[in-house]
C-alpha cells in the first residue's frame, strides 16, 4: 500500500480530528474538579455545620498543624470518623458500580444491562445474606457474596447462550428469572433468621446504606473495586469491539471468551464488595453510562473512565440527599432505585422507537 | 491463497457442506452465488474463521478481513471509531490504538474517499456509506484476504457501481484477494475471475466465470430459466431471470 498519501491525508484530518475530540477532552478534567468540589462540600454539611475552610484545618491537621485547634474534639471525630470514610465509600462505591454498568452494557450490546439486571446483586446478596445468617463478617462476607455474585453471572449467561450466542433479550430475562430466584433464597433466610438480631440487621442491611461505614469498610470494597476498575479499564479498546457483536469480534481477531470472563468476573468483584459492605444499591450501572455516552460518546476508551467519575458524584450527592433530606436517615439504595426505575423507563421506550429490540 | 479441500461443516449439528474442494490464487475475484439457505453465509463464516470446519482441509495464506452484510452498532459510535476496531488483531488484550493506528485508519478513509463521514455517527450513515466504512475497517486490519457478505445486497445501482469498482481497483492496483456473496450474477460477471455456485451442500461448480457462469448452471443453480442478455452496441453481457407469470399454482 502506498504510504505517502496516509501522510498526506493525515494532514488534512488532523485538525478536524484534534478539534472533534478537544470538547470530550475536556469532560474529565472537569468531573474530576467536580468531584473534589462536591467531596469537599459533602464534608461539610450535616447535623454540626462547618465551614470548607474548618474541614480542610480538621484535615489537614492530620499531617501538618496549621494553626492551633479551636474546634470541638466531637467535630473532629464527625468529619474523620464519621463523615470521610461514609464519602470515601460512596465515591469508591459510585466509580465501580458506573464502571462496571458501562462495560457489562457494552459487552452484550445492550443500554438495559448493569450488576442488578444481570442477577449479579441479587446473588451477592443472598450471598452475604447467607453469611449474616451464619454470622460470618468481613472478608468471608465478601467472599460469599462473590461466589454467589459469580454463580449467578455463570448462571445467567449460561441460560441465555444459545449455540454460542447471546441474544440481548433473553440475557435480560434471564436475569430477571436469576434475580427472582435469588429474591426467594433471600426470603427463606430471613424466615430462617433470628427475628430480634440477625432478621433486622439482614433487612437493613439489604436496603443499601453507607451510613456505618468505617476505614475498614472502604478498604474492603477498595480492594474489590480497584483491581477491577484497573482490568476493565485495560480492556477498553477490546470491548469496543465486542460489542459489535460476537461473530464480527471473533472475525476481527479478539479474544470474545476471555474478554467476556475478565468483564465478569471484574464486575462480580465489584458488586460483591458494594453488597458486602452496604447492601444493595442498584441502578447506578444503568443510569449513569448512559449521561456519560452523551458526554462523550460511546467509546469505552473515554466512556469508562468518564463513568467512572460521574458515578462517584452521582452516589455522593445522592448519599448527602440520603443523610440531610430527613432527620431519619433514608436507605441509599430505594433513592437510588427511585431516580433509576423512571430513567430506565425512558431509555426502554426511546429503545423501542428506535427498534432496538430487532437486533440480537 | 484459499486452499480448501473435502471440506465439511457442520451447524447447530446439521451437515450443510459437504466435501467442498476449492482453491483460489492470490490477486483473484471469486463470486459466491447460490439460493436463500444453500449455506452461503456459513462458507463465508468458515472462510473468516468464526465456524471451524467439522473435517476437511482449509488453509488460508495470510490475514483475513470480512465486511458483514448491513451492520449495525447498538451505540452511537462514528464511522472513524468503527474503522478503528480493525486494528484488534495488531493490538493486543490490554492494547489501545495509538498515533500509527489513527494514521493507518485515515490513509483508508482517503484512498475511499470518505473523509467527510469520519466524525459523523455511523448508525446515521445511509447502506452505501456504511459498506464503504466496513471496508475501511478490514483494509485497516491489513489483511490480504477480503470476504464480503452481500456487498451490493442493500444498495442502490450506483453505489453497486462504486462498490464493484471499489473491489476491482482493490485487486488490480493492492493485490488483493476478495471473495464476496452476491445474488445477481451481473456482479460475478463484471468483476469476478472467479465464481462457485452452490446448487446445494454436496453439489456445486466452481472454476473460471466464464466457464461456470452459463446460462445453463445458472437456471439449474436458481431453478428458474435463466437466459443470457447481450447489451446492445456494447459487447457486455449479462445474465437475467424469466420470470414464469404461472400464478396459477398458488390456487388450491
Amino acid at each position: 500500500m502506498p504510504s505517502s498519501s496516509a501522510k498526506a491525508a493525515a494532514g488534512e484530518t488532523t485538525e478536524i480530528r484534534s478539534r472533534a475530540r478537544l470538547g470530550s477532552g475536556f469532560v474529565l478534567p472537569a468531573l474530576i474538579c467536580l468531584l473534589v468540589a462536591v467531596t469537599l462540600y459533602s464534608v461539610t454539611i450535616g447535623r454540626y455545620d462547618l465551614s470548607v475552610a474548618d474541614v480542610a484545618y480538621i484535615l489537614i491537621d492530620n499531617v501538618h498543624p496549621l494553626v492551633t485547634p479551636y474546634w470541638d474534639p466531637v467535630q473532629e471525630i464527625v468529619v474523620e470518623q464519621v463523615r470521610v470514610p461514609r464519602i470515601l465509600a460512596a465515591i469508591v462505591i459510585g466509580f465501580g458500580l458506573s464502571m462496571s454498568g458501562a462495560a457489562l452494557q457494552g459487552l452484550f450490546r445492550n443500554p438495559l444491562v448493569d450488576p442488578g439486571i444481570i442477577g449479579v446483586t441479587s446473588g451477592a446478596g443472598f450471598g452475604g445474606t447467607l453469611a449474616i445468617l451464619l454470622g460470618l463478617q468481613g472478608y468471608l462476607l465478601l467472599t460469599m457474596a462473590f461466589l454467589f455474585g459469580i454463580g449467578s453471572v455463570f448462571l445467567v449467561k449460561l441460560l441465555s447462550t444459545v449455540r454460542g450466542r447471546t441474544s440481548m433479550l433473553t440475557l435480560v430475562l434471564a436475569g430477571v428469572v436469576i434475580s427472582a430466584f435469588f429474591s426467594a433464597a433471600i426470603s427463606i433466610a430471613k424466615l430462617l433468621a433470628d427475628p430480634f438480631q440477625k432478621l433486622p440487621a439482614i433487612t437493613y442491611w439489604l436496603m443499601g446504606s453507607i451510613a456505618s461505614s468505617n476505614y475498614l469498610d472502604v478498604l474492603l470494597v477498595a480492594a474489590a473495586v480497584v483491581p477491577s476498575a484497573i482490568a476493565i479499564y485495560l480492556l477498553r479498546f477490546q470491548i469496543n469491539i465486542l460489542s459489535l457483536g460476537e461473530e464480527k469480534a471473533r472475525a476481527l481477531g479478539a479474544k470474545v471468551l476471555l474478554v467476556q470472563w475478565i468483564v465478569l468476573v471484574a464486575s462480580a468483584l465489584i458488586s460483591a464488595g458494594v453488597v458486602a459492605t452496604s447492601g444493595i444499591i442498584g441502578w447506578v450501572g444503568l443510569v449513569i453510562p448512559h449521561v456519560a455516552r452523551a458526554l462523550v460518546g460511546a467509546d469505552h476508551q473515554r466512556l469508562l473512565p468518564v463513568s467512572g467519575v460521574l458515578g462517584a458524584i452521582y452516589l455522593l450527592l445522592v448519599d448527602n440527599l440520603a443523610r440531610t433530606v430527613t432527620t431519619a436517615e433514608i436507605p441509599l439504595g430505594i433513592i437510588t432505585a427511585l431516580i433509576g426505575v423512571p430513567v430506565f423507563a425512558v431509555i426502554l421506550r426511546r429503545l423501542h422507537a428506535k427498534g432496538g429490540w430487532s437486533g440480537d | 491463497m484459499i486452499e480448501a479441500s473435502d471440506l465439511t461443516v457442520e451447524r447447530g449439528g446439521k451437515t450443510i457442506l459437504e466435501s467442498y474442494t476449492l482453491n483460489l490464487e492470490r490477486a483473484r475475484i471469486l463470486a459466491v452465488l447460490g439460493a436463500n439457505g444453500v449455506g452461503k453465509t456459513t462458507l463465508i463464516n468458515t472462510l473468516i474463521g468464526v465456524i471451524k470446519p467439522k473435517s476437511g482441509q482449509l488453509s488460508i495464506a495470510g490475514p483475513v478481513g470480512f465486511v458483514p452484510q448491513l451492520f449495525e452498532v447498538p451505540f452511537s459510535y462514528s464511522a472513524f471509531d468503527i474503522a478503528l476496531m480493525g486494528r484488534a488483531r495488531h493490538l493486543g488484550l490490554f492494547g489501545a490504538p495509538g498515533r500509527k493506528d489513527y494514521e493507518i485508519v485515515r490513509h483508508y478513509f482517503h484512498l475511499l474517499g470518505i473523509e467527510p463521514l469520519e466524525q459523523q455517527t455511523f448508525n446515521s450513515l445511509s447502506g452505501g456509506q456504511r459498506q464503504l466504512v466496513m471496508i475501511a475497517q478490514a483494509l485497516a486490519s491489513e489483511c490480504e484476504l477480503l470476504v464480503l457478505d452481500e456487498p451490493c445486497a442493500a444498495l442502490d445501482y450506483k453505489n453497486q457501481d462504486k462498490v464493484l469498482g471499489l473491489l476491482e481497483h482493490l485487486r488490480d492496483k493492492h493485490g488483493m484477494t476478495i471473495v464476496f456473496s452476491t445474488h445477481m450474477p451481473q456482479h460475478a460477471v463484471e468483476i469476478a475471475s472467479d465464481a462457485l455456485l452452490m446448487l446445494s451442500g454436496t453439489d456445486y461448480v466452481c472454476g473460471p466465470t466464464t466457464d461456470a457462469l452459463s446460462a445453463e448452471n445458472l437456471s439449474a443453480l436458481y431453478d428458474l430459466p435463466i437466459a443470457r442478455a447481450d447489451f446492445e452496441g456494447l459487447s457486455k453481457h449479462t445474465y437475467a431471470p424469466v420470470f414464469r407469470h404461472d400464478g396459477g399454482r398458488f390456487d388450491g
